[in-house]
Formats: C-alpha cells, structure tokens, sequence
C-alpha cells in the first residue's frame, strides 16, 4: 500500500504537481468543504429555511452572535424574514452548486458532441456548428436566459412554472457556455483525427460514431475537463447574476444571489450581514474553483508547463 | 587534447524526481581545426547533450557535474554567463536539425544576417550587409544580392538551410556544431549541404562537430568519430578505421544493422537487444492456452486464396487531386495534381518497395488504395475484383480486413488511451474473428508472442513502450486482421537503426510465414534494397521507373533513380579502404 502510494505520487504527473502546489491545496480543501457543506446542508444547518414553520418573522435582522444584541441561536445573524442567515448560505451554496454542475454538464454534452462531429465531419455540418457558435457568442448569457425564461413561461402552464425553474436556469445557463466546449473540442478533435491511430480505424471500416466515442474522446478529454472547472465558476457566478436579477430560483428558496440581491435593499440601513456573508461565500467559492481550473490548466496543458 | 577544442571527462547530471539521471559519463573528445567529427549513437545516446554542454546551453535542471571543455586554450564551464553569450557565436556557432524553426519567419534573411553581424563587430550596415551577400554566395545562394530582401519561406527547405549556414558563418566562428544538419532534408539536398560542410571545414578551417544518428552521413564526411551509447563513449578514432574495422561490440552491432545498399541480406545480423531485460515475471505471466505457435496456426486459417493467378493488388492509371480550402467562398480551391496516371502490380507473396521522396506522393498512394483518399481517376482492382473508389467503399467492404497498414509514427499509431489489449482486439472484435472474449485474449496474448513482445504487454498502455516495441504492436494490430496484403508506410523511419532491423527482420519473418504481399514505402533507397522484389520510383506524383529489385539496384534505367541511387550516402567508400 505504501510502495503503492509513494509510486503513484512519483508517477503521475497530477498528482505529483498537487502535493507540490500548497495553493491547489487551499483551493482544492475550500472547494471540497463547499461542495460537502451544500450536499448535507439538511444535516449540517441549524434550521431549514425552506420551512415557512421554523423561523418566525420576529426574529428579523439579528446580527451576528458576537455583535452586541446578537443572538447565540444565529451564529451570523437573520435576513428580513427572520430565517437563519448561516442556514439559509448552506441551503444556498447547495442550490447554486446544483445548478452550476447541472448546467456545465448540459453545455458540456452539447457542446462536445457538437465539437467532436463538427471537428470529425468538418466541411459543411463544421461551418454549420461553428457559426451557430458565433451568434452564441454575440448573445449576453443575461439574454439568453430571459430568453429560455420568457418562452418557458409562454408554453409551459402556469402551475408548473416554479417547479421547472432549476431546469429553465440550467438549459439558459448550459446554452451560454456549451460554445466553449464546442470550440475547444473541435479543435483538439482536429489534431486528433489526422494522427494515424484514427486512420488506421477508418481503415477498417470502423463506425464513425464509435471512432468518436472510443478513440478520441478519451484524447481530448484533459483540455475539456480544464473548460469544466472553469466554466463551474462562470455558472455559479451567472446563476447568481440571475437570481440576484430576480430572474432565476424560485424565492421561497432562496441561493446565494437571491440573498445578496435581498442583501443589498438593506445594506445602508445598517444590517450588512445579510449581504457580506453571502458574497463572502459566494467569492471564496468561485475563487477556490478558478484556482483550481487553472492549476489543472497548468498541469494538463503541456505548452503552459 | 585538440588545439581547437578538448573536452575531458564531461559528465552531465539531471536531477529528476525519479532521482539523478546521468545524460552523459566522463566523455573526451578532441578536435582541430579544419576537422569534422561525428558524434553518432542512436537516441538518447547524449549526442545533443554534449553539444548544448559546449555551447553552455544545458537545459534546466541539467549541470555539468565533473569535466572540462577547453576551446582554444579556455576552459568554458567556469564562465560567466556574460562571457559565454559573449563567446558563442564569435568562437561558436550551431545548426540545427530543422531549417524552417531556426530562422524568424517575419524577419527576411537580410534582417537576420546583417543584425547578427553587426552585434558582433562595429562594422557599419553597408559593410555588413556587403558582408552576408559575401558570405550567402560562399554557401551557396544563386543571385544572393537580389534575395536578400526576401523571408525564410520563399526558400526551399536546402536553401534555407544554407542560410542558416551562412547565418553561423556570420561571426567567423571557429568551431560550428552541426545538430542533425541534414536530417529534415531529401537526399539529394543533404548530398549538397554535406558538400558545403566540407568545403567550409577545407577552405575556413573551421571545426565541425556534426552530431547525427545517421551512419551514412558519418562514413561521407567526418574525418574522426566517436561512437555513443546511453551516454558513454563506446568507441572512437579515425572514421575508416572506426566504421570499417569497429572493435567495439556495440558498434559491430551497430554497423550490422545499418541496410546496405550494395546487397539484400536475408535478415540482419548480431542484433543488439534494444531494451534493458524484463524482469522474469513479466516474461513468466501467460494466458492460458496461449503462444507463437497458436498464433501462426490462427493466422494461418483465415481463408486466402491463393490460387488466383496474377496480381493481388493492381492499380490503373492512378490520378489524386487535392483542391485547397478556400475560406469564405463556394467552389474549389487551387488543384494540386498529388499523383498522375498511376499504374502498378503486387504480386502474390511478392514486396513492392516504393521509393520516392518528400512530396512525391507515395504516402497518398497508400492513403488511395485504403480508401482514405479519393482518386480523381483511375482504377483499383484487388483479387481481380474493382474495388470502390474513397467513401465509396462500404464500411462492410470485405477488403476492408484483407487490407491493413503499418503507419509511420509509432507514436501516433496507436490510440495513447486505450490498453493493449483492446487495441489489438479491435480488429478481432470488429471482424468477428474470436468466438467470445476468452478465445480474443488468447489470441492478443499470441499474436504479441508472435511479434516478440511478453504476453503482459496487453495489460499496459502504448506510453509504457518505446518506439520499436510500439511498432511491433501496431504489427500485430495489422495481423490479427489476417490480412492477405500490407501496407507499410515508412515503418521504420521514425526508429534507430538497430530497432529497425529488428522491425525489418519481423517483417520479413512474417512475410514468409504467412506468404503476406506487401507495399513497402520508404524514402530510404537502402531499406527498400532490402526489402523488397519489386521496385517502383515515384518523383512528384509520376511513376520515374518500375523495375525488379536487383536489376533496378545494379543498373537503373532513369535519370533520377540515378541520381537518387548515386546520391544517397553509402559505406562504400570504408569498404574500398
């Protein structure tokens, strides 16, 4: 077991890079804490601030508990309503975690089967994929979730309309950034599909679909995975943007750019926890998960090494 | 020690995480001026570490960890890092392998050579630039006045090397390392720039230290040699004496392995073992049932008929042309014609070696008879039966199995994420070959026995291999297909020589167990000497000469097959002595 680990420390490069780099240890660690934090969020915060029943609107803008007429039972104080403010950041954190992994996911699978028949076919479907691409781009991703939004709320009937708000954010948010995807693995599909170990498939008669998926996919799977992590923060951070528009998550269950949204109506009136401590988290998080985009950029791309 | 430069004892370390790696140990040479001396060994043998070591150009993390180098009476590792930029290119110069990365493509050679001059002496531009005119036509370049305006890319791949010749030149350095000068270039133009290297040595009395892996090149022009290998020197002195009587083991080997022109060996000899011995478990693990001989009674039950008379392979006025990508716009491009009027036959069994070099299209002519490309005109008959012409050719195609290819790059040719085992399985998998999975192991687990690779080599990754033993898996890949014709494109050249006699003698192994026909493609005249029954000759898209191998080889009949014969370095000239 040891020899085991002391030869994979040697070995692999990531590995070996990360115990190497005390800053991708930090990041790795906050990221880690956030991301544990969200998922037991029910387990791990003092109350549920979903339920209407467990907070009581007497308890409105408490402060933190060490600030004089703070109160022992909300350790970082209350918003308007009355519901624990440390609570409400975890339940918070695990919805904007949600919808970021889901939405990256989304643009990862569109814009990477895109990329790749685009990158492998070229020629026409290319020139077709590509400038979809463009007007994408020329698209802000605000506009294009008011866009999803706006015709979800036309087709869909009224009632369901809060229930399938996670998944309009998620397909307005995946839609702005599977462009990403796309480019990057077009680009590594066009490197790979000259080599020969991809002739020698076509040579044989192999179906494209099978070329794709077996042997280059797992090829340009590291400069996607870098693509991945960046664009979690980039989806955190939009989801955020949104909510805080007051275009995103349902209110009654509020992530972290609803409460910085409610944050800042109160913020001159004195009672600046309920607007520091959910940018806090919501900065040290997108931090943490750029830094470690990056590192896995460094590591992964040899041309930055 | 030599008056121009010594060097005793250099060793040079890397740290690495794996711990120190010692690049080259306790290495002396010696050199005066006027002379030229070879530094030979095949990769990883230190030939370029010694001369980065020279210049003082060691990349990080490497140190020269014991030795001297003395240029011209000066010891050079104790200096200042001022003191060397100071040093290299007045006393120093280099050359590197590739002409098309050692010159700045936005600058033109006028640019280039002047700056270089000028940071060198207090010449004022006129003089200067009177100077590099002087000094391109002394290399070489026709019309040099008028070219110096130009940029690297409006010349050819000798040419610019040339000036980066004169561009060495500049500094009338004393000593100039030439790193694989000629490696990127065709024969013929490596005949030229070898020229050049000697009149330079002969006229300037400038010093050569020409590092190359090519054995050829050595016996042309150097005067001394030192033979490498894994970083330590193996053998040195005179080069006839050297290459002609070697009394070194490994440059015995060495010489064995090198293809000879003059003669078709049946294998090749006294073959070095190219890797360092696996440990006996690696040798020991086996699948069940498995072994060579499976391997060759397996291969052997696919079905060839042999009994169609003449060609298995014919091709018919043969014409691939390519059209440039324009962007933004409908239409084609500009043509360019890559092959015309085509025509050749493999016979059962036999070895068609195409020879043909850069641009002349033999690489598309296999891509052609594959299907990768589709040939504008033409026919391509197999077996007597025309085969469909590109993406024509149904994926189901039978032809599909019965042909297979051997690629160049064994680096690329197999797929870095996928195991052993699934890479050769491919085909069976594909073909349907195997009853069910265990009867598929079984035969991947042969079939690298066959090749001469462990069996636990199915469980490992390409990266754990190195190019030879990559180019035996890219083999085995092409046989479980059982397939009645090959195609090798230049199978060897990315290799050393003695790995590629080994690839070479499994190649001929093979051919003969399996009665296999073969389309070798090389640019190297005396690889395709070796291998091959039939001959064809391939200049910019046409066919020059077709011919049987020996009379091809003694008397060829075309102008440019004798240039190219006449051309390409041989050890002729130690032989005589």
């Amino acid at each position: 077991m040891l020899t085991w680990w002391r030869r994979i420390r040697l070995e692999n490069e990531l590995i070996y890079l990360f115990l190497r780099s005390p800053v991708a240890q930090v990041a790795a660690a906050i990221a880690t804490l956030s991301v544990l934090g969200a998922l037991f969020a029910p387990l791990v915060a003092p109350t549920n601030p979903y339920d209407l029943a467990s907070f009581d609107i007497l308890d409105s803008f408490v402060p933190p508990a060490w600030v004089d007429q703070g109160d022992p039972r909300f350790l970082i104080g209350t918003d308007d309503q009355g519901r624990d403010l440390l609570s409400s950041i975890l339940y918070g954190a695990r919805l904007s975690l949600l919808v970021g992994l889901s939405s990256v996911a989304f643009a990862a699978i569109l814009g990477t089967g895109l990329g790749l028949a685009a990158g492998y076919f070229g020629g026409r479907l290319d020139t077709i994929v590509m400038r979809i691409a463009d007007v994408q781009l020329s698209l802000p991703a605000i506009l294009t979730a008011l866009l999803v939004d706006g015709v979800a709320r036309g087709i869909l009937p009224r009632e369901q309309h809060d229930d399938l708000l996670l998944v309009v954010l998620t397909v307005a948010i995946g839609l702005s950034l599977w462009v990403n995807f796309a480019r990057t693995a077009r680009a590594s599909t066009f490197v790979e599909r000259n080599k020969e170990y991809v002739q020698a498939a076509e040579i044989m008669g192999l179906h494209p679909l099978r070329i794709m998926a077996v042997a280059i996919l797992p090829n340009i799977l590291g400069p996607l995975m870098v693509i991945g992590t960046v664009d979690l923060a980039v989806a955190i951070l939009l989801e955020a943007t949104l909510s805080f528009l007051g275009v995103g998550v349902p209110p009654n269950q509020p992530s972290l750019g609803t409460l910085i949204r409610i944050g800042t109506e109160y913020i001159f009136s004195g009672e600046w926890w309920i607007v520091i401590f959910p940018s806090m988290t919501l900065i040290v998080m997108i931090v943490s998960v750029n830094i470690l985009g990056d590192f896995f950029r460094a590591v992964l791309n040899p041309r930055l090494r | 020690m030599g008056a121009l430069l010594g060097v005793t004892d250099l060793t040079v370390h890397y740290p690495t995480r794996f711990g120190i790696f010692t690049a080259i140990d306790g290495i002396n040479l010696s050199l005066e001026p006027g002379q030229i001396h070879g530094l030979v060994g095949e990769s990883g043998a230190g030939k370029s570490t010694i001369g980065a070591a020279i210049i003082g150009l060691i990349p990080s993390p490497g140190y020269i960890s014991r030795g001297d180098i003395k240029l011209l009476g000066q010891s050079l590792p104790g200096l200042s890092q001022k003191a060397y930029h100071k040093l290299r290119g007045a006393k120093i110069s280099m050359i590197f392998q590739d002409p098309q990365t050692s010159l700045n493509p936005l600058l033109t050679i006028e640019d280039q050579l002047v700056e270089t001059i000028r940071q060198h002496s207090d010449d004022n531009y006129q003089k200067a630039r009177d100077k590099a005119v002087a000094l391109l036509e002394e290399t070489g370049i026709e019309n040099a006045e008028s070219r110096m305006g130009e940029y690297p890319h409006q010349f050819s791949g000798g040419m610019r090397q040339r000036v980066v010749i004169a561009l060495a030149l500049c500094t009338d350095p004393d000593l100039i390392i030439a790193d694989e000068p000629t490696t990127a270039l065709d024969v013929a133009i490596q005949a030229q720039i070898l020229d050049l290297i000697r009149r330079l040595a002969h006229d300037r009395g400038v010093g050569f230290l020409l590092i190359t892996h090519d054995i050829g090149v050595i016996a042309e022009i150097t005067d001394s040699v030192s033979v490498l290998r894994g970083g330590k020197l193996m053998e040195e002195g005179k080069t006839a004496q050297v290459l002609g009587h070697p009394r070194h083991d490994y440059t015995k080997a060495l010489m064995a392995a090198v293809p000879r022109l003059e003669e078709k060996l049946d294998r090749f000899a006294n073959i070095l073992g190219d890797e360092p011995s696996l440990p006996t478990p690696e040798l020991l693990w086996k699948v069940d049932g498995a072994s060579d001989q499976f391997a060759t009674e397996w291969l052997l039950q696919g079905n060839r008929h042999t009994a169609s008379e003449g060609p298995v392979l014919s091709v018919r006025d043969l014409d691939v042309t390519f059209y440039t990508d324009r962007q933004f716009s409908l239409g084609k491009g500009n043509a360019v014609r890559a092959l015309q009027g085509i025509s050749l036959d493999v016979h059962p069994g036999q070895v068609l070696g195409v020879i043909g070099e850069s641009g002349s299209g033999k690489s598309t002519l296999a891509k052609a008879i594959v299907g990768l490309v589709r040939p504008s005109a033409g026919r391509i008959e197999f077996n007597g039966s025309e085969l469909p012409l590109g993406r024509e050719r149904a994926r189901t195609h039978p032809s599909r199995r019965k042909i297979q290819m051997v690629f160049q790059d064994p680096y690329s040719s197999l797929n870095n994420r996928r195991k052993i085992e699934d890479i050769i399985g491919e085909p069976i998998r594909f073909f349907d070959l195997a009853r069910d999975k265990r009867e598929q192991r079984r035969i991947v687990a042969s079939v690298l026995d066959l090749v001469g690779m462990p069996q636990r080599a199915m469980l490992k990754f390409p990266h754990q291999f190195s190019g030879g033993q990559r180019q035996r898996i890219a083999i085995a890949r092409a046989l479980v297909a059982r397939p009645e014709f090959l195609i090798c494109d230049e199978p060897t050249s990315a290799l050393d020589v003695s790995i590629q006699a080994q690839i070479l003698n499994l190649l001929k192994d093979l051919q003969a167990q399996f009665g296999l026909s073969i389309l070798f493609i090389s640019h190297n005249l005396a690889v395709v000497r070796q291998m091959s029954d039939q001959v064809v000759v391939l200049k910019s898209g046409r066919l020059m000469e077709s011919d049987n191998s020996d009379d091809f080889f003694a008397r060829p009949s075309d102008a440019y097959s004798r240039r190219l014969l006449a051309e390409t370095p041989s050890l002729d000239l130690l032989l005589g002595t």
